[in-house]
């Protein structure tokens, strides 16, 4: 099946089998392999991305689902070789041992945000519930999310996605 | 892993969707939000021919006040019912239980009609649709009909809609001004009930004028407590009458032993889990 998916900004238009994943799509297809998968159950969301703005774990996600729709990994969220504001706080917070859970992470956080710009611990939590990460450093990403929030205040979420007032990924 | 190969059929009325289904038979499975059925297709638990994918149906979305009842489309997303006003106002039970599915990614992506007609005993979704008597309206090649939620889940995954139907709405009688709570008991983020509790009561002046309760995975379908609702009602909304009409929570049931809790401790958690779901619910 031909499909027209809009990712980090970029149109690609691609001959699919409907059973192809989101994330294999992105990191096989259009060579996103900043988004990673963690594990074979939609448990662990090392794969989230934003689909039309909201969160999805993209192996969760058919890539024919996601036809004529607007994808943003967390290679797209740098702007003129700036971190955004959260992965910056993801930085500066030593929110990350191996690193593998922390593209998901990133991407789950500014949903979060998007909702509740300032999130109290408990919040960040529940906000991350499906997010897991292996190396157990909760503490540095809670502390890193909370950072970010008072860093980005005001208009977090899809707000700081965009560059000059355009969505990224729009037109 | 990766799902065994199908073909993929979009289309874009309901309609169309009953004609594909028919046409298609046995080997075709409906997708919604796919947050129960692509894990279960990536595990090739399941390998259907053909996916019916019902994702581009716009008369399937969104949520419309129908009077004395509220009307959620199949394909409304948790998150969606988690947002809405109409919910907010005259179902809060469901938006409560919404709260509670799994983590903000798969509410994003699955559907009401989806977890309702997937019929996981520990879904939590089921209990609520029970408690507030709701409809389920279906529809086939021989148009719609509507089953009431008592009469809809049949037993573990296995519902009262026929292989050539398809769930359309979810109409719930609006329970206006009611408190309600759902209490859900899980040992980690983002698992299943053990046991849930939903619970939506209606109390004047310090006394219960109605009362519904039903129980999440204390049986292959979700049950309602009546015995708990009868020695509710007329009571006063006092601690002292919830503990003593709590107390009949468990009766009649016979839930599974597995590894998360054996069967008297679920009929143990399904009394305390009332208990808790009516005092929250009253406090509302
Ligand atoms: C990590 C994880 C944790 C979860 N935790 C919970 C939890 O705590 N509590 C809970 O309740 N749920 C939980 N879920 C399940 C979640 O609620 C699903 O969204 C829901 O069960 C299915 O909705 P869906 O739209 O994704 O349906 P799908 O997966 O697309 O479909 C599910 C089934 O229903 C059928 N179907 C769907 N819609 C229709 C329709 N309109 N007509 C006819 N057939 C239809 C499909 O053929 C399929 O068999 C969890 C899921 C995941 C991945
Ligand atoms: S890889 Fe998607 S949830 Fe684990
Ligand atoms: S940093 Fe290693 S899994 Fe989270």
């Amino acid at each position: 099946m031909r499909i027209t998916v809009t990712v980090d900004g970029t149109a690609y238009t691609d001959d699919v089998e409907p059973r192809l994943l989101l994330v294999h799509y992105l990191r096989e297809v259009v060579g996103k392999t900043g988004t990673v998968v963690g594990c074979d159950t939609s448990n662990c969301g090392s794969c989230t991305v934003h689909l039309d703005g909201r969160s999805v774990k993209s192996c969760s996600v058919l890539a024919v689902q996601a036809d004529g729709r607007e994808v943003t990994t967390v290679e797209g969220l740098a702007r003129d070789g700036e971190l955004h504001p959260v992965q910056r706080a993801f930085h500066d917070n030593h929110a990350l041992q191996c690193g593998f859970c922390t593209p998901g992470m990133i991407m789950q956080a500014i949903d979060l945000l998007a909702d509740d710009p300032d999130p109290d611990e408990r919040a960040v939590r529940h906000g991350l519930e499906g997010n897991l990460c292996r190396c157990t450093g909760y503490q540095n990403i809670v502390r890193a999310v909370r950072d970010a929030a008072h860093r980005m205040r005001p208009g977090a979420g899809p707000e700081a996605e965009r560059v000059a007032g355009q969505m990224v990924g729009g037109e | 892993m990766i799902p065994a190969a199908f073909d993929y059929l979009v289309p874009s009325t309901v309609d169309e969707a009953v004609r594909l289904l028919a046409d298609a038979g046995e080997e075709a499975k409906i997708i919604a939000g796919g947050q129960s059925l692509i894990p279960v297709l990536r595990l090739r638990l399941a390998d259907p021919g053909k996916l019916i994918d019902l994702g581009r149906i716009p008369e399937l979305r969104g949520i419309r006040d129908d009077g004395d009842a509220i009307v959620i489309g199949a394909m409304t997303t948790h998150y969606d019912v988690q947002r809405d006003p109409l919910v907010h106002d005259h179902a809060s039970l469901l938006r409560l239980a919404t709260d509670t599915v799994a983590d903000p990614q798969v509410r994003h992506q699955g559907t009401l009609g989806g977890a309702v007609v997937h019929a996981d005993p520990a879904g939590d979704l089921l209990a609520p649709v029970l408690a507030l008597d709701a409809e389920l309206v279906v529809c086939g090649m021989d148009g719609r009909r509507s089953v009431a939620a008592k009469d809809f889940f049949v037993d573990y995954f296995t519902t009262a809609l026929r292989p050539e139907e398809i769930l359309v709405e979810v109409r719930i009688p609006k329970h206006t001004g009611w408190g309600a709570h759902y209490e859900k008991f899980n040992r980690v983020a983002q698992a299943w009930s053990i046991v849930a509790v939903a619970a939506t009561v209606r109390a004047e002046n310090g006394v219960i004028t109605d009362a519904r309760v039903a129980l999440t995975n204390m049986s292959s379908i979700p049950v309602r407590a009546h015995a708990v609702e009868a020695a509710l009602i007329g009571g006063p909304a006092s601690p002292g009458a919830i503990t003593s009409a709590a107390a009949h929570a468990a009766e009649g049931t016979r839930p599974t032993s597995d590894t998360n809790a054996d069967s008297t401790y679920r009929q143990h958690l399904a009394r305390v889990l009332t208990s808790r779901a009516l005092t929250a619910a009253v406090g509302a």
